[in-house]
């Protein structure tokens, strides 16, 4: 039992590492992928092109236009001269915003009437927009207190004073590199998982395999093996770059990291297995394969939160391991999630790994050509 | 006569720039209205003479003419039906035709008569809704044969058409060809059965990308003429006197047929002695055949490569103990939903035989087979392998079986070694026992030289080598072979029968599924299975007496009365 074991295990692992392409395939994209997500994916906007219409032509309104040429977020492009340009400047994305400061303005501050003044961005980038918002509504408050203490008027009167938790400066990254840890590895398992039992249908190995004493739970234990290793080393690798190259704190326990990780890729490697069980060629595995990651991806909360989904689509997510990988991972990097909270995401995801891990067993016999 | 339609002068092909061309300067001619026959071992050139003449291919030397034009041949003169026809299995038999129409341009108003007239032509008629991937693999054929001849061509290209399609169907592809060939077209037909090559018109024999001899086959049999011969063989020992007869100086080649050794002696040699190689009577001069006279040339060629296997008796595991049936069914039978496959099927098999299920696509074989090596589940009756009951003791029957299947099931990316190691773990060898196992594998089937190599890339010889030494590892009692030899050249095959019958001489029990008539004469016992029953069983010598009143018929010839009688001889296939 041990020896067939031991030959099927290593049979697997050379059948992947002696393809070349494999090999490539297996560590090449994910680490490109890495690298490419974690500094293309952001929410924070640097330089956003920025048009300004001032009509005031007044120190106070010179000095609010500097405060936001001056900031990360925006970067003056053009200057417009009448509110008819405004269309057009948006309209061909020449800016995402204009910054809008009537005649009246400086006038208004000095009089102690309410100053007004108009910021207009480019919704079709909602997202975007958003967060744009939320910058010049800093500047523009900054900007008002200030006022107030130059010319001895009192300030508002309640303030907000805000402190992000676990991630003081809410650098997105902190937020999208532990997600990586999961989306990625996930991809790598199931795509192996996937493939492995249906390269082997193909082409026609799968019945000469049937044919040895082996039985069908050994063949599972022998396929789940190196997509677990494989999948574990390179989860590995992308959590010491998080902390190294990303500089991403992880605060948390690193045995229940590791535990957590095993058990993931083991749910992945299931669903794999449960798919190459059931296709009859690799094509048709890929496909499958595909047609769970991408929902698995979207619908796990790695880029919108699972709270904000209809309700029938949060449920149908408690079957996506990723869901509650994403809520370890995050936990464990940035706060350090206590493990009774780490085992609550854990039992579903084991579930996940046996009820798969038994149908593709089972598929291993009852499915043939 | 006019011009030839394709012509070959010092055609050459080279893919690489050093080792051997492809084809090395081939001089040939093929006419209107005649079968042209291209054999040869794989690996010969033949597919890559094929792909030159249909334009797909340029010679790297030589010219080539087509149809009276250099180079590239006019649309529509050609045909070229390669051995995977691109059907689309999605589309209907119709749909296919209706694409290839589109894709010739063929125009509206000729199209309803030219299809009409191919269905009948192929006798798919009746099954023009079916979807191209449920037709059998001799439908496909017609089917595909059907789409190459929408606009009919000058010149017809088939390579390898019959690979895989079984008696009754080859049958009816030959007759389709010829008909072709008598309203004129110029037909070359690739393939790996001699018999079909024997009805050419002329033969190319290729080897190792030249043209070894050609002719029409009457001159290949002139060659051999009183060099064949035949020998009695007794009631038991007939693979031991085809071993010895095979050693025998002067020998190239010796085949059991039924209750006779078939010789083809060298030059001006008297055949050998029947006692001195234990034969039941001396030997008598038969007519030659032409696989004599083809297998002749490529042993004179081959001289020193064409080593028996020799048996190294002693490493062997010897499978005396126990009782002497190594396999037994009783009513087995499989259902597939409402269709029954196998239906009450009963035979019985005994150690050290070499038995033999015969039967056309679809006639539930592969089920009984795929039940008994333990890969389906049974749905009625009993079968017993190895003394173990199938019902509740798969996987310690499974230790005791080797098992062979047709399509080359190892593993391609893994070296030689590799495989063998892998081979011998899962059967549960390990430590001494599995490198003693894998050196004597790597001995025998000498595969040492290769022990490093992927197995992708052997040869197909040793690929087939090394799938029997994987399903010999751990020395099984029973070995279970499925078309083993479909396709495979003359050489090889009868390597590869002579390590079967080595195997067999040490007790262990082969079972052999084919619908290759040849390989069945290897066999003790035949059964003959057609529509999920076994319809006939005996030797195949009984076989052809009972069936067809004549010994010195083919089996074939056997096999095709007897399904006739079945059915009325309309009797086609049943789908795959």
């Amino acid at each position: 039992m041990i020896a067939r074991l031991f030959a099927l295990v290593i049979k697997e692992f050379l059948a992947i590492w002696r393809d070349p392409r494999s090999r490539a395939v297996l560590f090449g994209p994910p680490l490109i992928q890495l690298f490419l997500f974690a500094y293309a994916a952001t929410y924070d906007i640097e330089n956003a092109r920025l048009a300004v219409l001032n009509e005031d032509r007044s120190r106070e309104s010179r000095e609010l236009v500097a405060r936001f040429t001056a900031s990360r977020g925006f970067e003056p492009v053009r200057r417009l001269t009448h509110v008819r340009q405004i269309a057009p400047t948006i309209d061909r994305q020449d800016a995402m915003a204009v910054l809008h400061i009537g005649p009246t303005f400086a006038a208004d501050l000095k009089s102690g009437n309410t100053a007004q003044v108009q910021i207009i961005v480019d919704g079709r980038r909602s997202n975007s927009a958003l967060v744009l918002l939320g910058y010049a509504g800093e500047i523009v408050t900054g900007y008002a207190s200030d006022m107030a203490a130059e010319n001895d008027q009192p300030g508002p009167p309640a303030e907000l004073v805000t402190r992000a938790w676990f991630n003081p400066q809410l650098e997105s990254r902190w937020f999208i590199v532990p997600g990586l840890v999961g989306t990625l590895t996930l991809v790598v398992t199931t795509v192996v998982a996937g493939l492995s039992v249906a390269r082997e249908r193909e082409l026609g190995t799968f019945d000469q395999l049937l044919v040895t004493p082996l039985r069908p739970l050994e063949i599972f234990v022998g396929k789940t093996v190196p997509a677990l290793a494989i999948g574990v080393i390179e989860g590995a690798f992308i959590v010491l770059a998080a902390i190294w190259w990303f500089e991403v704190p992880l605060r948390g326990s690193h045995l229940l990291l590791a535990l957590s990780l095993v058990l993931f890729l083991l749910s992945a490697t299931g669903v794999g297995l449960m798919i190459s069980a059931f296709a009859r060629t690799q094509q048709q595995a890929i496909v499958g394969s595909f047609l769970f990651l991408m929902p698995a991806v979207i619908l796990s909360g790695f880029a919108t939160p699972v709270d904000n989904m209809p309700d029938f689509v949060q449920a149908l997510t408690y079957a996506n391991p990723l869901r509650y990988m994403l809520v370890i991972l995050r936990g464990l990097f940035l706060q350090d999630l206590p493990g009774d909270l780490v085992v609550q995401q854990l039992w579903p995801m084991a579930i996940i790994a046996v009820v798969t891990g038994a149908v593709a067993v089972w598929l291993f016999r009852h499915r043939l050509a | 006569m006019s011009e030839p339609v394709v012509a070959l002068a010092g055609v050459g092909k080279r893919f690489r720039k050093s080792g051997r061309p492809a084809l090395d300067d081939i001089a040939a001619e093929a006419e209107a209205g005649s079968i042209t026959g291209l054999i040869g071992p794989d690996g010969a050139g033949k597919t890559t003479l094929l792909r030159l003449i249909a334009g797909l291919y340029k010679p790297s030397s030589g010219t080539l003419r087509v149809a009276g034009r250099n180079g590239a041949p006019e649309p529509g003169t050609l045909g070229y039906m390669p051995q995977q026809f691109g059907l689309y299995e999605d589309l209907s038999v119709a749909e296919n035709l209706d694409l290839y129409a589109d894709l010739q341009n063929l125009p509206r108003s000729q199209r309803r008569e030219r299809m009409a007239r191919l269905l009948s032509f192929t006798g798919l008629e009746p099954f023009t809704d079916r979807l191209a991937g449920n037709l059998s693999g001799g439908m496909k054929q017609k089917l595909g044969l059907a789409c190459v001849l929408v606009h009919p061509p000058r010149v017809l290209l088939l390579d390898e058409p019959s690979v895989g399609v079984d008696p009754l169907s080859r049958r009816e592809l030959w007759r389709m060809v010829r008909e072709l060939s008598e309203q004129g077209m110029a037909v070359l037909w690739s393939t790996a059965y001699l018999d079909e090559a024997a009805r050419c018109s002329r033969v190319w024999l290729l080897d190792e990308g030249r043209l070894l001899a050609q002719g029409p086959p009457d001159n290949f049999l002139a060659e051999v003429r009183g060099r064949c011969f035949r020998m009695p063989l007794g009631e038991t020992g007939r693979r031991h006197v085809q071993a010895l007869a095979s050693a025998h100086r002067g020998v190239l080649d010796a085949q059991i047929q039924g209750r006779g050794l078939r010789l083809v002696l060298e030059k001006d040699t008297p055949p050998p002695d029947a006692k001195e190689v234990g034969a039941a009577g001396e030997a008598e001069s038969v007519e030659p055949r032409f696989e004599d006279a083809v297998v002749a040339r490529l042993r004179g060629q081959h001289a020193s490569e064409t080593e028996e296997a020799s048996g190294h008796e002693d490493d062997w595991r010897k499978h005396a103990d126990g009782d002497d049936t190594a396999i037994e069914t009783r009513e087995l039978t499989k259902r597939f939903g409402d269709f029954t496959a196998v239906d009450r099927v009963n035979f019985t098999v005994r150690r050290g035989e070499i038995f033999g299920l015969l039967g056309p696509n679809g006639a539930g074989k592969s089920t009984t087979f795929r039940m008994l090596c333990g890969l389906l589940p049974a749905s009625g009756g009993e079968a017993r392998v190895a003394g173990f009951d199938l019902a509740h003791a798969r996987a310690d029957a499974r230790a005791r079986i080797g098992y062979m299947s047709q399509a080359f099931s190892l593993y391609g990316g893994l070296s030689v070694r590799q495989n063998l190691n892998f081979f011998a773990g899962a059967y549960g060898l390990y430590g001494r026992g599995a490198r003693q196992a894998i050196r004597r594998a790597l001995k025998d089937f000498e595969l040492e030289p290769y022990a490093g190599a992927s197995a992708a890339g052997l040869p197909l010889g040793f690929k087939q080598r090394l799938s029997l030494a994987c399903a010999l590892m751990h020395g099984p009692a029973i070995l279970f072979l499925d078309e083993p030899t479909s396709g495979v050249d003359p050489l090889t095959r009868r390597e590869f029968w002579a390590r079967i019958n080595a195997m067999a001489e040490r007790g262990v029990t082969v079972l052999v599924t084919s619908h290759v008539m040849d390989e069945a004469e290897y066999c003790d016992r035949l059964a003959i299975m057609y529509r999920g029953r076994v319809i006939a069983s005996g030797p195949p010598d009984e076989l052809k007496q009972t069936h067809l009143g004549r010994l010195d018929a083919s089996l074939e010839d056997a096999f095709i009365r007897l399904i006739e009688a079945q059915e009325g001889p309309a009797a086609a296939e049943a789908p795959a």
